[in-house]
């Protein structure tokens, strides 16, 4: 089975599926009465199994149920003990012998169709309830669990049709080693964080993975996409001795770590990290960076029920600012939109949300809750050295409405007598066409540029990078891109702002020559991908740099670009 | 066996709140308990069953209790339809 490997590391163990869609019928017809009496004991104790979860939810002091919460899962308890249900499962089991997860789910179906029959709305939308009832009886039918039920043992490979960026960061790295998805890209969130955890992880596996079960013996090569179900001794030969010349290539790209990164002729860069909370930074300076120049906040405010105050985002600033032990902490403001929503934000649906209202286009929309995260990133800053930069600036006026807001913010802290450090730099995210081409008029608002090359290169493109029919158009080679890219870090040099990168360009092997050459002299990435980086740097010079930039950019076509890149990296 | 007849006096009629309560009251009583609307007879000890006659409200319904403590059952029920129905 192959699908993209987005995460580099060869991870080795047991398979644990994570399936959110509805199981299938499996077809298998019982054998005889030991069977059958299996079976409907398999169901009765899946509906004891049920009801202890649902009493584990009314029990739970976090969730501060109300009356009608309670009344909805009193209705769940009696439905998933009901006795018509029971007796239907079992008349299955026993007359027509079946499994009690193809009974579980025949019958939920006919009560599903019966209830979408009816002529009463309210009739109807019960339909929904079966189903999250049968849903709940099947799972345990099956003993695959869902994502907020998980108890996993160690060397877990977890196989999931998705995963969302919640769920991947809350995955104990102690226990699992890798991940596999049926959906997502080189660039969805999961395989993004995935690198950032150094966690081997394969994507876009298709349909096929779901074929996987509960403790398979699973080989994933988080390089090449492969993933292997319970494959022979030969491939576990060959995969334990790669997995062992992969952890030895780390260990020697560890050893550069402490060593600067500078070209043999004396050109020195920053290797900076992304990050997306304080835990983050362990593998920060376990690998060498010097910093962090893209610290998203969008985690911060997700997976919970309201925006989080003034107090709380202080504490979460201030906590990554501190575990950088004074290393520069650039602070990128809410970049929610497009695929990342807020479930008690109302967002609602939009025909082409990454052209839609989203980023800084909240923050100036939502003056008040741009001001609580300006004041709390402002106060952080006086514990380390922070910058903030405004995503998805598209013109001048955004970045000074932006500026008005942030000087207000700065006055009612003044004012109030909060600490907050005087110098803290402003820049901006350049990831629209625009903002590029123009970089020259907004170079003398800001501090800083950071080329954000996955929006940039989705935009300019016009390559919605979420859809997997297109991903191969996907293309941050392109000419267009690379012209853009050198502009802006061409103006930013004329107009003595830096200019740093921090997409997932900045990651990529094969373009750290290029970028050098073209004069980039930030380089912000997962912490897992620096060693490599700067192993790049250091064993290359800015003179053949120079030259790689100026061949690269006389060329006409990525496919001529990626070729003759590949073979000056190899 | 006792039968009774109730008009369904809740606007919304056994919508799943109060079907959950009736099912949880006759849990409680060792009779048999059926629930008759017009020629449908189910057994009233399934939320399911309740729900899947679509009583309305206005609507009229008949509750057939058989058994050793098919009195108490009835005093109870009736308490049901006629008071607590209207509250839920």
């Amino acid at each position: 089975m192959k699908g993209i490997g987005v995460s580099p590391g060869i991870a080795i163990g047991r398979a644990f599926v994570i399936k959110k869609n509805a199981p299938a019928t499996n077809g298998i017809v019982l054998k005889n009465q030991v069977e059958i009496v299996a079976e409907i004991e398999r169901f009765d104790i899946s509906v004891i199994n049920a009801l202890a979860e649902i009493d584990a939810i009314k029990n739970s002091s976090q969730l501060l149920l109300n009356d009608d919460d309670i009344a909805i899962l009193e209705t769940q308890v009696e439905l998933i003990n009901d006795p018509q249900i029971r007796e239907d499962v079992v008349a299955k089991i026993e007359a027509e012998k079946k499994t009690a997860n193809d009974a579980m789910i025949e019958v939920t179906a006919g009560i599903v169709a019966l209830f979408e029959s009816m002529d009463d709305e309210y009739m109807r939308a019960r339909s929904a309830d079966f189903q999250d009832i049968g849903n709940r009886i099947l799972k345990y039918i099956n003993r695959t669990c869902d994502t907020n039920n998980r108890s996993f043992e160690p060397d877990t490979i977890v196989i999931a049709d998705d995963l969302t960026p919640s769920d991947t960061i809350t995955l104990d790295l102690n226990l699992v080693t890798g991940f596999a998805t049926q959906a997502g890209s080189r660039t969805s969130h999961a395989a993004i964080i995935a690198k950032s955890k150094g966690l081997p992880a394969v994507v876009a596996c298709g349909d096929e993975l779901m074929t996987i079960n509960h403790n398979d013996f699973i080989i994933l090569d988080g390089l090449s996409g492969s993933v292997y179900v319970n494959p022979g001794e030969e491939i576990i030969n060959r995969y334990s001795a790669k997995s062992d010349s992969f952890r030895q290539q780390s260990e020697v790209l560890k050893q550069v770590k402490d060593k600067p990164a500078i070209t043999s002729d004396g050109k020195q860069v920053t290797l900076l990290a992304n990050i997306s909370s304080a835990g983050d930074l362990e593998m920060v300076h376990d690998n060498g960076g010097e910093g962090v120049g893209l610290f998203r906040t969008e985690m911060l405010f997700m997976d919970r029920d309201s925006f989080p105050d003034e107090e709380e985002q202080f504490e979460f600033y201030r906590k990554a600012v501190l575990q950088a032990k004074g290393k520069p902490v650039t602070i990128r403001t809410i970049d929610i939109g497009g695929d990342k929503h807020l479930s008690y934000f109302n967002l609602p649906a939009e025909l082409n949300p990454f052209l839609g209202y989203r980023a800084i286009r909240i923050s100036l929309d939502q003056e008040a809750l741009f001001m609580v995260q300006l004041k709390a990133i402002l106060r952080a800053s006086a514990f380390g050295t922070v910058s903030i930069m405004f995503p998805m600036i598209s013109n001048v006026k955004e970045i000074r409405d932006a500026k008005l807001i942030l000087n207000k913010a700065k006055t009612e802290l003044t004012e109030a007598g909060v600490p907050f450090s005087a110098d803290v730099k402003v820049g901006i995210m350049v990831e629209i066409p625009s903002a590029a081409v123009t970089a020259d008029i907004l170079a003398k608002e800001v501090d800083f540029f950071s080329i954000g090359t996955n929006d940039l290169c989705q935009y300019t493109l016009a390559v919605d990078r979420m859809n997997e029919k297109i991903t191969h158009l996907y293309d941050p080679f392109n000419p267009g891109v690379l012209r853009l890219i050198l502009n802006v870090i061409e103006q930013g040099r004329e107009h003595n702002i830096h200019v740093g990168m921090c997409g997932e360009m900045a990651s990529d092997p094969l373009a750290t020559l290029l970028l050098l050459g073209m004069g980039l002299e930030e380089f912000s990435m997962s912490a897992a991908s620096i060693p490599a980086i700067k192993n790049i740097v250091i064993n290359n010079t800015e003179a053949k740099a120079k030259q790689v930039c100026q061949q690269v950019m006389a060329m006409d076509s990525s496919e001529n670009i990626i070729t003759y890149l590949k073979e000056i990296t190899q | 066996m006792i039968t009774k007849d109730y008009i369904i006096t809740s606007a919304l009629g056994m919508h799943a709140r109060p079907a959950t309560q009736l099912v949880k009251l006759v849990k409680g009583f060792k009779s048999a308990t059926s629930l008759k609307k017009g020629d449908k007879t189910v057994k009233l000890n399934s939320l399911l069953n309740i729900l899947s006659l679509s009583i309305k409200g206005g609507e009229t319904i008949s509750v057939i209790m058989d058994g050793e403590d098919e009195v108490s059952a009835a005093v109870v029920i009736d308490d049901f339809f006629t008071k607590q129905l209207k509250e839920l």
